[in-house]
């Protein structure tokens, strides 16, 4: 294990890498190796950086530093019955705060309560010089200057080192409750966009296999006329926990096995798309997983279907993905995200290449 | 604060007018000094400088025609939405063009199914949810002006409104916003998927206040109307208390749709335009909003009551039906034309802070007003923070106007130094931009300019607004001030 470094060694390291243009690859526990392209250059690890800075339950926010395990977050938001509304995947049990803004990715409850980026507040970086800047702050509401810190979630690390950031939180739902029904899939996405368009506590929706999931999350009133509404099958509660703990860090029978695994960002409403391989569904329809072929032809197929569908598609988890794990971007994009990059990090030394191939 | 006189270089407008004028209708550009005169200020009337030239596009393409003719001969550029913005960020260029884009007011498309709509940047916030109505749906984000301001305007501005705690700001609720850069190249930010592949390029557009990009078209999530709306109105005989009964709901685990305060002089300001019922004795009053189904909203109505009356309120009232709710929120929508009827003029801040340091913060408004003999109602979101003290004054008295400045300055200074910030909703502009420089550190600021550089190379599109110059802040005087130590060591000071 490397040695834990402080937020000094980490600026200094930056310096001392941008000096000598040589890359470096930031990286917690590692959880999110697999994410994005290959990640390269010498390790940088930010776990020395931890710890939960402030926590005011009554604000609604929590500032912690980037090492600090996802874990220990979630057990002190517990005992003050809040959580993190974008419901993280972790992804290996070390996984950091750090790295989970940096993937930016979200789990079942992102659909209803929104993404990491959704709930940034505020963040300091150490960007590709070393400098350590503060943009945001706590509070819910802040127009002074570009919005730095929701761009940084998912931005892999290429913009900075994420060295802490403030999240808003939301208080623990009262009751959860989560009901089954047997549907394929385009009678699910017909559904799922239906109930979208009213007012029902759904919290979550997953599909596979011809079987459709509903969590409703809220007051115990709310979660029972609605439930009442819907019918379908009631699933027991410690089966529901172990259900979307299953979907949230892929451990489902559905993520078992070594097919590339495609995530699709689409139009929720858009129908269901002729790939081949199983599909499953997240987030009413507006997330869908794909195990693919390995095939490299597969790669264009399900891109050109994703955009041809208003969306995207991501090479998620695969052995090999030399065609890249992002969808490519627009030229008029591309300029942009070089531009950033470069304003960012000039001597291009934080995760090169982890998003984009020429940044 | 600005003056009004137009020092117009008459060669350099007769040149870009011609220009425009290849490819716009003679009735799209404006240059006669009685049509651009009406263009002069945007909501903030105290900042005016009358535009060079006013185009008036109705298509994209022309957009695209306008920027590319600009970018070409080096004109600035200040895109308009409706005008009714707070900071002065449509403040026009005297040596450029206005770009309004008021005549951008269709509604593209709807979709009731994947519950968005399309709509052009000069479309109303308050007409997207008229229109959306008869499906059952609504666009969240409310700002108090919302029957006024455009979409394009909000996406601008990043615009919050009563209901953002629970429903979110401008930048929750949009999807895409199209439009085009300085170089007039057509770009899309977002798409109607829930992310999109890159950097998060959406999120820094929207609150950018017309810095990166020009908007011609937004895509907005639409939400499925809650079945009903309550509302509790809530007396406190004491302001702290109420604040702090702001702290009990959310400790409660209570996301309360709208939860909004007022001050004594508020209430009465109000009370006396709307007739909605305030209490007039209370020293502050508290709206607290549930909405949702009928049987979760009376639970939560339930809870929140007796957190309120737990916390010490001395008189709850809850709505009993849609006219009564809307009546107990009329007062506090109309906060700012109530105040403007008690006063010549007034000045609205817009200072967010968290919110256990509201009870200081209002102690130090109300020794301001002392300082500067001028009065101070106090409408607040309390939910999130966000603080919009309503300085009254007289403009025609040139004393009482640096007062207001100074006295606005000082409360923003505050809400920094109690972790807030300067603006929650309203945006930097030319209003606030000395008091970035107490917010941000130099090097801050120079990521900022940076950003800037890396959409608009040239620093045409709405310059000089929303990021101090270094040299800016090292002349205001007030530098930003981080671990006891000044934020621009190498700048000289005057």
């Amino acid at each position: 294990m490397s040695p834990q470094l402080s937020l000094t060694q980490i600026q200094e390291r930056i310096r001392e890498a941008a000096g000598r243009g040589l890359p470096l690859c930031i990286r917690g526990s590692g959880s999110k190796d697999f994410y994005g392209n290959a990640p390269r250059g010498e390790a940088l690890d930010t776990r020395g950086h931890a710890g939960i800075a402030s926590y005011e339950p009554t604000e609604l926010v929590m500032t912690a530093r980037c090492g600090t395990p996802l874990a220990e977050i979630q057990a002190v938001l517990d005992r003050e019955n809040q959580i993190l509304g974008f419901e993280p995947p972790h992804f290996g049990a070390g996984a950091t705060l750090g790295g989970c803004v940096a993937a930016g990715l979200s789990g079942p409850r992102r659909a209803s309560a929104g993404s990491v980026r959704d709930a940034m507040l505020g963040a300091k970086i150490l960007d590709g010089q070393g400098q350590l800047l503060a943009f945001g702050g706590q509070v819910m509401k802040n127009v002074a200057g570009y919005d730095v810190a929701r761009l940084l979630a998912g931005s892999l690390g290429t913009l900075g080192v994420i060295a802490e950031v403030s999240l808003k939180l939301l208080p623990r739902p009262q009751v959860e409750r989560t009901l089954t029904f047997e549907l394929p899939q385009a009678k699910a996405l017909e559904q799922l966009n239906r109930w979208a368009g009213k007012p029902l506590p759904v919290s979550a929706s997953a599909w596979r296999d011809g079987e459709l999931a509903l969590r409703l999350s809220g007051a115990g009133s709310a979660v029972g006329a609605a439930a009442q509404k819907l019918g379908g099958q009631a699933m027991d509660a410690a089966q529901a926990l172990r259900y979307w703990d299953g979907i949230r860090e892929q451990s489902d029978r559905f993520f078992a096995g070594a097919a590339p695994l495609w995530r699709l960002s689409l139009p929720s409403q858009a129908p269901a798309l002729e790939l081949p391989g199983a599909q499953m569904l997240e987030w009413g329809g507006a997330l869908r997983w794909l195990r693919a072929s390995a095939d490299a032809r597969a790669s264009e197929s399900v891109r050109e279907a994703a955009a041809r569908a208003g969306g995207h598609a991501t090479l998620f988890r695969a052995a090999e993905k030399t065609r890249g794990a992002f969808a490519p971007l627009s030229p008029v994009l591309a300029r942009l995200h070089r531009e950033l990059k470069k304003t960012f990090d000039p001597a291009g030394i934080l995760n090169p290449g982890r998003m984009y191939p020429e940044f | 604060m600005g003056s009004a006189l137009p020092e117009i270089d008459f060669q350099r407008q007769k040149q870009v007018a011609q220009a425009l004028r290849e490819f716009l209708p003679e009735r799209s550009v404006l240059w006669e000094q009685e049509d651009t005169q009406p263009y002069e200020c945007d909501g903030l009337t105290a900042y005016r400088r009358v535009p060079m030239v006013v185009a008036l596009p109705e298509t994209g393409a022309q957009v695209q025609q306008i920027l590319k003719a600009c970018h070409a001969m080096g004109v600035p550029v200040v895109p308009r939405g409706a005008g009714t913005g707070l900071s002065g960020g449509a403040l026009p260029p005297g040596d450029g063009v206005l770009l309004s884009l008021a005549k951008f007011m269709r509604v593209l498309r709807i979709d009731p199914v994947a519950r968005v709509a399309v709509v052009q940047p000069g479309v109303r916030n308050a007409a997207i949810s008229d229109v959306v109505a008869p499906f059952g749906l609504y666009y969240a984000p409310d700002p108090s002006s919302q029957i006024a301001c455009s979409i394009g305007g909000n996406v601008a501005e990043n615009s919050g409104g009563v209901h953002c705690l629970k429903y979110g700001l401008t930048v929750h609720n949009v999807l895409r916003v199209r439009g085009y850069t300085i170089e007039g190249e057509p770009v899309d930010f977002g798409s109607e998927a829930l992310d999109s592949a890159g950097y998060d390029l959406l999120a820094l557009a929207i609150g950018s206040e017309g810095l990166l990009a020009v908007t011609t078209e937004v895509t907005v999530k639409l939400l499925p109307k809650p079945e009903v709306a309550r509302v509790i109105m809530a007396s406190f005989d004491d302001v702290e208390k109420a604040g702090d009964a702001v702290a009990a709901v959310i400790a409660a685990g209570i996301v309360p749709a709208g939860l909004e305060m007022m001050d004594k002089p508020a209430t009465a300001a109000v009370e006396q335009f709307v007739r909605a019922g305030y209490d007039l004795e209370a020293a502050a009053i508290l709206l607290c909003e549930s909405d949702g189904m009928a049987a979760e909203v009376e639970d939560e109505i339930a809870r929140m009551k007796d957190v309120l009356a737990r916390a010490g309120a001395t008189r709850l009232a809850v709505s009993r039906d849609d006219a009564e709710r809307l009546r107990f929120w009329s007062g506090r929508k109309a906060a700012f034309p109530a105040v403007g009827r008690i006063s010549p003029d007034y000045y609205c801040m817009d200072g967010t802070i968290p919110k256990k340091r509201l009870g200081e913060v209002l102690n130090f408004i109300g020794a301001m007003e002392k300082k500067y003999g001028l009065r101070c109602p106090n409408v607040f979101h309390a939910g999130d923070g966000n603080l919009h003290p309503l300085i009254l004054f007289d403009a025609n008295d040139p004393d009482q106007l640096k007062r207001t400045e100074a006295f606005a300055a000082e409360v923003l200074e505050k809400c920094v130094q109690v972790g807030g910030t300067i603006t929650g909703e309203h945006g930097v502009g030319v209003e606030k931009i000395d008091q970035m420089c107490v917010q941000f550190g130099a090097a801050e600021l120079e990521m900022f300019h940076a950003i800037k550089r890396a959409f608009d190379p040239k620093g045409l599109l709405n310059p000089g607004k929303a990021v101090p110059t270094l040299s800016r802040c090292a002349e205001f005087g007030k530098a930003h001030v981080k671990s006891g130590q000044l934020g621009h060591p190498g700048l000289p000071r005057f």
